[in-house]
């Protein structure tokens, strides 16, 4: 934004402050996410930057937490880091095994609501859709309704599913969703759908319908219309909604803990257990640890969204 | 319009002699036309209908079960028969006769045995606290044995049992539709006489709750706009390289993890935290009057801030990109000073932004439970809260289910608001 020739002298303070303005709303939004990368290779148990620090005193800095991400919850960690340290920590460790869980429950998650919001993705943007703006608002729906309630509704319903079918006269009783895999993962693809439902849609207001009447009118079937001509163009979008889907996935909690089972602990629930426990600057090597993990999908989802703009002749300016 | 995706569909048109359009196997065009469009629709519906049917198994009906509960608990009248046949009989207001006393007492004596006492003096305990314990006593000596008069005996017992409001109770209980979670719910609660009257003062926690949950998102939403709108206009002014490089600056936070972010203000704000350090050693503070800046409400504002700014700049942005320049520069040229021509001129444009960030803002602040929970100490908790130890804690899902209903319907309302201002369609993340 470059000042207009014309402008006075005030209107250039003014100008200058405005960007100091900025600049210092810019460091509010990322300074926290930056500052507990320094502080998670602190050497002492403290969340503040230490004399030694901030003299850059390497003493001042260690692994340790990230040490400690591994050997929470081993059965023994004290001994030598041989293939049976490393089976030990594939086996028990704590954060080990959350991670492992994360990924299990948010592949599945996204694979369900990448297909499902997908294919519904496909409905709603064609015109002769009907009902389509309160079907909209059903399927985006998880997204406002307070995460709380959606977990209060889950935990009930996941602990008897079959519940309902009482009212028909049908047997009432069909074992547990709560506690098993099955249930977080309907749980977290309920959650990711209007992710993907909405980063879909976008995608398909760009989408030329001419040319899946072009492949028509040449003599594919509708299913080669939509593998060889619709689903390339609107990949990037599918993949930035799954990526959604995953996060939404990777990062929730309030759902995990109503309905989870201890097999089921992932990341974000061991997390909250250290912060409402003892907090330790080990949180902060898996805050860290995120972070990266957000900047490498950030980055991602950049490039598919260049892309997408590229292949659909969208690029602005 | 022919369904694009149908070769099939017949769209040859010949006009026959007689002047009626036709397709070319001799059916009349209009009705081949409302087939292929039927057929359109139906194809349309059914490649949403998958989701739709998961969203409606796993999603609508858990939430409408468990609103269920907060006018429906039969855990009383089904575990007490009698005594609840006595108060369907019985208006309020009788004194409890002998028959009543003989209901009750084989009640008690038929739940004590059946082992559901308990759940009878949880549901009893919700309205007078501290009953739960009379009734599990009372049960156990039950089991022991009782002998009529009943009236008599059951006093010796306890002589809570003469307690009217423990009547009260049960006769509310009695039926297992009710309000009175509502009632309690808005703090209010049935007197003896069945008059609703509000709970005693120091119990009046609910109305304040969602007083205090209402006043901290729209205080939220006032700083997201605050912070929100000089950035976004930033963003949107920029040549696109820069603005790009820029985004990545908001987009960031965006990605990054709910319980990072707030874990990092937790690491900022104690008081032996970063903040706290740099103020000391600028000296605006002495080292013995550190700032309590969280686990209160001054941590959940700023917390919610930083976590919610995002969905303001964002639609924002989006908004301002699309304002042609050329207006401002007329108004500017007509002699309106800058300061005019934002306030006339570029402002009311930006208001679709705005009203949509605003609600989107409003929307996922009155229901936040994770940042109020970690750091809003007793002071910063929110409704969700309470909904959260409800379910939790005291076990009163019934309580938990009616302050649910009265958030999910303020949420549903504005989300319909929402809906008509900005449409849900335009909804864009990043």
């Amino acid at each position: 934004m470059a000042l207009p020739t014309y402008a006075s002298p005030l209107e250039r303070v003014w100008h200058y402050t405005y960007l100091v303005i900025c600049g210092l709303i810019f460091f509010f939004l990322i300074a926290p996410i930056i500052v507990i990368i320094p502080l998670s290779f602190n050497a002492e148990p403290y969340f503040t930057f230490t004399e030694k620090m901030r003299s850059f005193d390497p003493d001042g800095y260690s692994l340790r937490w990230y040490n400690s991400l591994l050997t929470f919850g081993m059965t023994s960690a004290d001994g030598p880091r041989d293939g049976r340290w490393w089976a030990d920590v594939w086996a028990n460790a704590k954060w080990v095994q959350a991670a492992k869980n994360s990924i299990i429950i948010g592949f599945f998650s996204t694979l369900l609501a990448t297909v499902l919001g997908t294919l519904a993705a496909l409905g709603l943007s064609r015109p002769e859709m009907p009902f389509r703006r309160p079907i909209m608002a059903i399927l985006i729906s998880p997204m406002i309704v307070p995460l709380i309630i959606t977990a209060t509704g889950m935990f009930f319903f996941y602990s008897n599913p079959c519940e309902i079918l009482g009212l028909f006269g049908l047997p009432s009783n069909c074992g547990r969703l709560a506690g098993t895999y099955l249930g977080v993962i309907l749980a977290h693809a309920t959650l990711g759908i209007p992710f993907v439902i909405i980063t879909v849609t976008a995608t398909l207001v760009g989408f030329d319908q001419s040319l899946n009447r072009a492949a028509a009118s040449l003599g594919a079937n509708p299913r080669t219309t939509f593998f060889r001509i619709t689903m390339p163009l609107i990949l990037p979008g599918v993949i930035s909604g799954a990526l959604f889907a995953f996060v939404t996935s990777f990062d929730e909690v309030v759902a995990v803990l109503f309905i989870a089972g201890p097999d089921q602990q992932t990341i974000p629930r061991q997390m909250w257990n250290g912060i409402r426990e003892q907090i330790s600057p080990a949180i902060l090597a898996v805050a860290t640890l995120l972070v990266l993990f957000s900047i490498a999908l950030l980055t991602t989802v950049e490039l598919l969204r260049r892309r997408s703009e590229r292949i659909r002749g969208l690029t602005p300016q | 319009m022919v369904n694009s995706s149908d070769p099939q569909a017949a769209t040859t048109v010949v006009t026959p002699p007689e002047g009626r359009l036709t397709t070319a196997d001799g059916k009349p065009l209009a009705w081949a036309l409302a087939r292929s469009q039927a057929r359109a629709k139906r194809r349309a519906f059914l490649l949403v209908l998958p989701l739709l049917g998961f969203i409606l198994i796993t999603f609508v009906v858990p939430i409408g079960q468990m609103l269920q509960r907060s006018f429906y608990n039969a855990g009383f009248p089904a575990n007490m028969p009698e005594i609840s046949q006595w108060f369907a009989e019985n208006p309020r207001g009788t004194d409890p006769d002998d028959a009543a006393w003989t209901a009750l007492a084989n009640d008690l004596l038929a739940s004590a045995e059946a082992r559901t006492i308990g759940v009878v003096g949880t549901r009893i305990n919700y309205d007078v606290p501290g009953t739960r314990s009379l009734f599990t006593s009372t049960g156990r000596k039950v089991r022991r044995g009782i002998e009529p008069p009943y009236r008599e005996a059951l006093l010796e017992m306890d002589e809570d049992w003469g307690d009217p409001r423990v009547w009260s109770a049960m006769r509310e209980a009695s039926k297992p539709v009710t309000a009175n979670f509502y009632l309690a719910a808005v703090d209010r609660t049935r007197a003896d006489d069945g008059s609703i009257e509000q709970v005693e003062p120091r119990q009046r926690i609910y109305v304040m709750l969602f007083m205090r949950t209402f006043w901290l998102s729209l205080l939220i939403t006032g700083l997201t706009f605050l912070l929100g709108f000089p950035v976004a206009h930033l963003l949107a002014t920029l040549p696109m390289r820069k603005s790009n490089l820029l985004m990545i600056l908001v987009l960031l936070p965006f990605w990054t993890s709910l319980l990072v972010r707030t874990t990092s203000w937790m690491v900022l704000l104690q008081q032996q935290g970063v903040v706290n350090d740099i103020l000391v050693w600028l000296g605006v503070i002495g080292g013995s009057q550190r700032l309590q800046m969280i686990y209160n409400q001054t941590g959940t504002i700023i917390a919610m801030t930083h976590i919610l700014l995002p969905f303001m700049i964002l639609p924002l942005y989006s908004v301002m990109r699309t304002i042609n320049p050329s207006y401002v520069r007329a108004a500017r040229s007509l002699g309106a000073t800058s300061w005019t021509a934002f306030r006339r001129i570029y402002f009311p444009q930006t208001l679709p932004g705005l009203g949509a960030g605003a609600l989107l803002v409003f929307i996922l602040a009155v229901g936040y439970y994770i940042t109020p929970a970690l750091v809003g100490g007793s002071s910063g908790q929110l409704i969700s809260n309470m909904i959260a130890m409800h379910m939790t804690d005291t076990l009163n899902w019934s309580m938990a289910a009616a302050l649910a209903a009265l958030l999910l319907g303020s949420v549903l309302i504005l989300y319909w608001l929402y809906d008509r201002l900005v449409g849900v369609d335009n909804l864009k993340l990043g």
